[in-house]
């Protein structure tokens, strides 16, 4: 009985043919509609992409420029937000020069090539490997804006202290020899960690869980370790010198994100309406997590644990985003509000490291939980990315069966640590004996502003 | 002469100067201070780290007047800033040996 249908299509597909031959301007006609139809598509697609690369933009500056900056004194706000503004400027020039090439040229298994170095055939063709139907400059700049958030998130721990030279050549150095890397082997093709193409072992990691967040994370705390407490810390009050900054930082970040985690899906598709849903849902339910749990444990619900926890959900669904449905989203995001919270207000004071604004609390903590919990709740119902060689849909996490998947995420999230670890400290090390990474005590006492960089945030009497 | 330095609850700031308005007091000097009497401070919570405020805001007015007019003002005043609660402020009163109008050299009552 299935023979029928065959037998019909492979016959509408002869007359098809045949009536294509039999007349060349119908052929050159469906030709026509078969390239407009490309076209269109690419139209739809390289819009969503080029808003969404603004939007990842906006995530840096003024986003996470706001959100830090209101965190710290008053007397740190410009250094506070120059560290974020200057990365906007130097891992652009970084990823045009090898950045871009480093991190998606080539097909090695720990990091690229140099086939794309100083933009070498990046234009407006497509790179199949990655995204079909944009060009490879929008791909390109669309990557570059993750390269730029991952070291400024990493400025949360060494805020108020660090030397701005140091600073320069630490971002420098770590996204050459940590990010391109770890970008590479997670999303490169070939990639030792890449579960789409080829990788030894496949992580799900769809927006940059392990890539950004646990990479930022983890490289936060080994500078706070290594440059050790501010001056006064924990005796003398550092209060955020104003939460109004946070506040609008904390908000753009959440806008933004729709252009970090919907726009990973590459294409104004179904997927990315999936990925733009789930991050909503993370951020909301890890808002109220967080002020639940602050609400119980000293009476009283803030507006600073409000908006750390919208970050903290933010950063725990990015992994998972383009993999789970709405209610998985929004189990994530909970738990994220409530351990992020536990890491920051528990864990921190006991184990007394100085991460002057909780990047590794909200990064590392919140980017490994979801991670991991991606490993639990990832479905082929939302992503069919996976396939066999026959073509059929392969089970993603263990909601689907594949129990396994979360040992994958665990082995993605150990080497996102070593690789944190080590190299961290082996270019804090490096940074240390070529400039100095702390400034002096007068320096810090004075306030970075001042003699950082020789001005005020905020000058009243003028 | 004397002059009148109160510190009072901030909020309470634009009530005084119109109850002083009404009675015909228009120069003042208004500086934000902060500190504490009586009144203990107050907690406050930035992701876990505890700190305890205890100098709070408030405002200083800084006036002079007739000699005849002070105990006047003080009662107006005093009242404008009443809550009844601690943490009020005070009112403190000052002889003044001279006042000079800098614009045209004037002296004494008829410079205020």
């Amino acid at each position: 009985m299935r023979v029928l249908p065959k037998v019909c299509t492979l016959a509408a597909l002869a007359s098809a043919t045949l009536l294509a031959q039999a007349n060349p301007d119908l052929q050159a006609r469906i030709a026509a509609v078969d390239a407009a139809t490309k076209s269109a598509q690419s139209a739809g697609d390289n819009a969503w992409m080029l808003v969404s690369s603004a939007l990842v933009l906006m995530m840096t500056g003024p986003g996470l420029a706001l959100f830090y900056g209101g965190l710290v004194r008053r007397k740190n706000v410009l250094a506070t937000m120059m560290q974020s503004f200057v990365l906007m400027a130097v891992v652009t020039v970084v990823w045009a020069v090898v950045g871009y090439s480093l991190a998606f040229g080539g097909s090695g298994h720990f990091i690229g090539d140099f086939r794309f170095a100083f933009l070498h055939n990046v234009g407006s063709a497509p790179n199949p490997d990655y995204a079909p139907t944009i060009p490879q400059q929008t791909f390109m700049i669309y990557q570059l804006m993750f390269a730029i958030i991952t070291p400024a998130l990493i400025s949360g721990a060494f805020a108020e202290r660090m030397k701005f030279s140091a600073m320069l050549l630490f971002t420098v150095l770590w996204s050459l020899f940590v990010y391109f890397p770890l970008a590479h082997m997670v999303w490169g093709k070939g990639g030792l960690l890449n579960a789409f193409s080829g990788g030894i072992f496949p992580c799900f990691d769809f927006a940059g869980g392990t890539v950004v967040h646990i990479s930022s994370g983890v490289s936060a705390l080994i500078c706070a370790l290594y440059l050790g407490k501010r001056v006064g810390y924990p005796d003398t009050p550092m209060k955020p010198h104003s939460l109004v900054l946070s506040f609008i930082g904390a908000c753009l970040l959440w806008v933004g994100w729709f252009g970090f985690n919907a726009g990973s899906a590459l294409a104004a598709s179904g997927l990315a309406s999936s990925a733009f849903v789930a991050t909503h849902f993370g951020a909301a339910a890890a808002a109220l997590g967080w002020i639940a749990a602050e609400w119980i444990h000293t009476g009283k619900p803030s507006v600073l644990g409000g908006i750390s926890g919208c970050v903290a959900g933010l950063v725990a669904i990015t992994p998972a985003s383009g993999f789970v449905q709405p209610f998985p989203a929004l189990l994530i995001g909970l738990a994220a509000g409530v351990v992020c919270y536990t890491a920051v207000v528990a864990i921190k004071p006991r184990l007394g490291y100085d991460d002057s604004l909780d990047a590794f609390g909200v990064h590392g903590c919140g980017g490994t939980l979801g991670a991991l919990l991606t490993g639990v709740f990832a479905t082929c119902l939302v992503n069919d990315g996976l396939k066999d060689a026959a073509g059929k849909v392969l089970p993603l996490g263990a909601i689907d069966g594949k129990t396994g998947q979360v040992l994958n995420q665990l082995v993605g999230c150990g080497v996102a640590w070593g690789l944190a670890i080590v190299g961290t400290l082996v270019i804090l090390k490096i940074c240390d004996l070529v400039v100095g990474v702390r400034v002096t005590r007068e320096q810090e006492v004075e306030g970075l502003d001042l003699s950082m960089h020789g001005e005020e945030g905020y000058i009243l009497e003028s | 002469m004397k002059k009148i330095e109160a510190i009072i609850q901030p909020f309470k700031l634009d009530e005084v100067k119109e109850a002083l308005m009404a009675i015909g007091i228009d120069g003042m000097t208004i500086t934000d201070v902060r500190g504490h009497g009586r009144q203990k401070g107050h907690k406050e919570v930035y992701r876990g780290q505890e700190y305890n405020v205890d100098l709070l805001a408030k405002v200083k007015l800084e006036l002079v007047v007739p000699s005849g007019r002070a105990d006047e003002v003080v009662r107006t005043l005093a009242a404008a800033a009443r809550t009844g609660k601690i943490g009020d402020g005070k009112i403190f009163v000052f002889e003044v040996a001279e006042t000079i109008r800098i614009r045209n050299d004037d002296r004494g009552e008829s410079a205020l």
